[in-house]
């Protein structure tokens, strides 16, 4: 008897997910996470000789911008390898020898690498936090000796101890956090995109960091086009085609004004996480168009 | 190649689709204080190619960490130009970090300043005063500047206080900063105490300085603090305050 296979599986996604997964693991892709380690320890222990304000600060730029870094790194260089690597070990082809249709096959890719960097995004905050939470009682304790040996008034004291807790965690840092792995999410679909028709992995990888770097300045791009500042006859269009054909990395470049204490405030992270899933939304729909037909 | 063709032309409907959004999100974002850093040719001469190009990837706050502890090592080494041009840089790439604003203003107007004043190769007391201004003068922008970009910081507007009051003995502006200070949401209690002693400094103002104080001790026990009898009493004796109106005796003690 002939079974119909469902049009759209999620068990077969999340199998091809975990899969993925399980392959770069193996590809001891986490072996970065001892370098945020080594950076994050290091950079704490270097920082000691600064004011207790600025060794908060640095903790957090450091930590933050290495996490940022970090991330694009692995949704860049992790997912352009995929495609190629299952081409030349023909495991695409035993994949698709099966009913599995190609948009599922992608959305697993896709699944596999958010689940790294769900995961990689978690062991690097949860690293931080507990660096600056020994930072932070490290701190408290010092002023409350400071108090017991009648060095500082109790109001001092509170005050300080507030001073410590404003410049350490704030629940600012987890929306912050979280439009990092937002941003990565994004740069990796991209890069599937790129890879479903790129003939090799180093052309995703430049064509995908190119994208990085022009992304931050579509903004800019955008900005100009529609100001109507036109010093040369090309200068708009160019503009225009920037704009519209590459991704606003900037809208998700939130991190160095929440180290320094901006808030984001829930609608206005609503608003930049639903323009990220649109962005990975319409990257995944292009990526299964492209493979769709490509000739394996 | 075709589907390459409608690739890219899905792409450009696409970014059509989300250009409102991103504008709108950016609008948004501006306004509750985000991509505050004003990334320009200058800037760019400052940091270096590769540092502007990290800046411009959104690695600000690192680049702004990094040229932080440059400052710290121009510091160890009392270089204090260099200083002066490290914490220009990175007050232009993080303008909302208050501690940068803060501590930059505060190398300038009190070490860098003192540092002048006592440089004994230099024999001439005039130009080493002269010197000491220009790095209050110095620090003094560092913390209006901060100002314009940070008006809602009170812990800025009570140092900027205590920049005015300590050196530049510019009492009722110093009592305007604590003032200010004390009505942000982050003003600490003793905002509205420096802004009441600034105010029994200035001349002419004793009248006004006294109601403050007193209505700072009125409040009970826990706000009588040493300097606000001290401030009472030199004030009731200047004023002229009947017996009976006064502030107990113990209370001074």
């Amino acid at each position: 008897m002939n079974r119909q296979s469902p049009i759209f599986s999620p068990t077969r996604i999340w199998a091809m997910g975990w899969n993925t997964l399980t392959e770069l693991t193996r590809l001891k892709v986490f072996y970065f996470l001892l370098v945020f380690a080594l950076l994050v320890i290091g950079n704490s222990l270097f920082l000691a000789k600064l004011s207790f304000g600025e060794e908060f600060q640095m903790l957090k730029d450091v930590s933050l911008g290495a996490m940022s870094i970090f991330t694009s790194l692995i949704a860049i260089l992790a997912t352009a390898m995929l495609l190629p690597k299952d081409l030349e070990e023909r495991t695409t082809f035993t994949i698709l020898a099966k009913p599995v249709p190609r948009y599922e096959y992608v959305a697993g890719k896709l699944l596999g690498i958010l689940l790294l960097l769900a995961i990689s995004v978690v062991v690097m905050s949860g690293l931080f936090l507990v660096v600056l939470w020994v930072q932070e009682h490290n701190a408290i304790a010092d002023a409350r000796a400071a108090l017991d040996a009648h060095q500082i008034s109790a109001e001092d004291f509170n005050t300080t101890v507030a001073s410590v807790q404003r410049a350490t965690f704030t629940s600012n840092l987890l929306p912050g956090i979280l439009v990092i792995f937002i941003k990565s999410a994004l740069l990796s679909s991209l890069t599937l995109m790129i890879s479903t028709f790129a003939s090799s992995a180093i052309f995703t990888m430049l064509m995908s960091i190119a994208i990085y770097f022009i992304g931050h300045l579509q903004a800019t791009a955008r900005e100009y086009w529609l100001s109507g500042i036109d010093p040369h006859w090309w200068t708009r269009p160019a503009l225009a085609v920037v704009a519209l054909l590459f991704p606003d990395l900037q809208a998700f470049s939130l991190t160095d004004e929440v180290v320094a204490g901006t808030a984001i405030s829930l609608g206005l992270f609503l608003q930049t996480g639903l323009l990220g899933l649109f962005y990975i939304g319409v990257y995944y729909l292009l990526a299964c168009f492209l493979f769709s037909n490509r000739e394996l | 190649m075709m589907r390459a063709a409608i690739a890219i032309l899905l792409l450009l409907i696409f970014g059509g689709v989300r250009l409102p959004l991103e504008i709108h999100l950016a609008q948004e974002q501006q306004s509750a204080g985000f991509h505050s850093a004003t990334l320009n040719l200058p800037l760019r001469e400052q940091i270096g190619q590769l540092g502007f190009v990290a800046a411009l990837s959104g690695f600000r706050s690192l680049v702004a960490a990094y040229l932080w502890i440059e400052a710290n090592s121009a510091f160890e080494n009392v270089e204090w130009g260099r200083m002066a041009g490290l914490f220009q840089t990175v007050t232009t790439l993080q303008p909302k970090s208050i501690l940068y604003w803060d501590m930059s203003g505060w190398h300038m107007a009190w070490n860098a300043a003192n540092n002048a004043y006592e440089d004994k190769s230099q024999a001439s007391e005039v130009l080493r005063m002269r010197a000491q201004r220009q790095y209050w003068n110095l620090g003094r922008k560092f913390y209006e500047d901060g100002l314009k970009a940070n008006p809602d910081s009170g812990e800025l507007w009570a140092r900027y206080g205590d920049l005015l009051s300590q050196k530049y003995e510019d009492h009722e502006g110093a009592f305007h900063a604590y003032e200010t200070a004390s009505t942000k949401n982050d003003a600490r209690p003793q905002y509205h105490r420096q802004a009441a002693y600034e105010l029994a400094a200035v001349p002419g103002k004793e009248r006004e300085a006294y109601q403050f104080l007193k209505s700072i001790y009125d409040l009970g026990p826990s706000q009588r603090m040493p300097s606000i009898i001290h401030d009472l009493k030199l004030l009731e004796e200047k004023l002229g305050i009947p017996p009976d109106q006064r502030i107990e005796k113990k209370a001074a003690h």
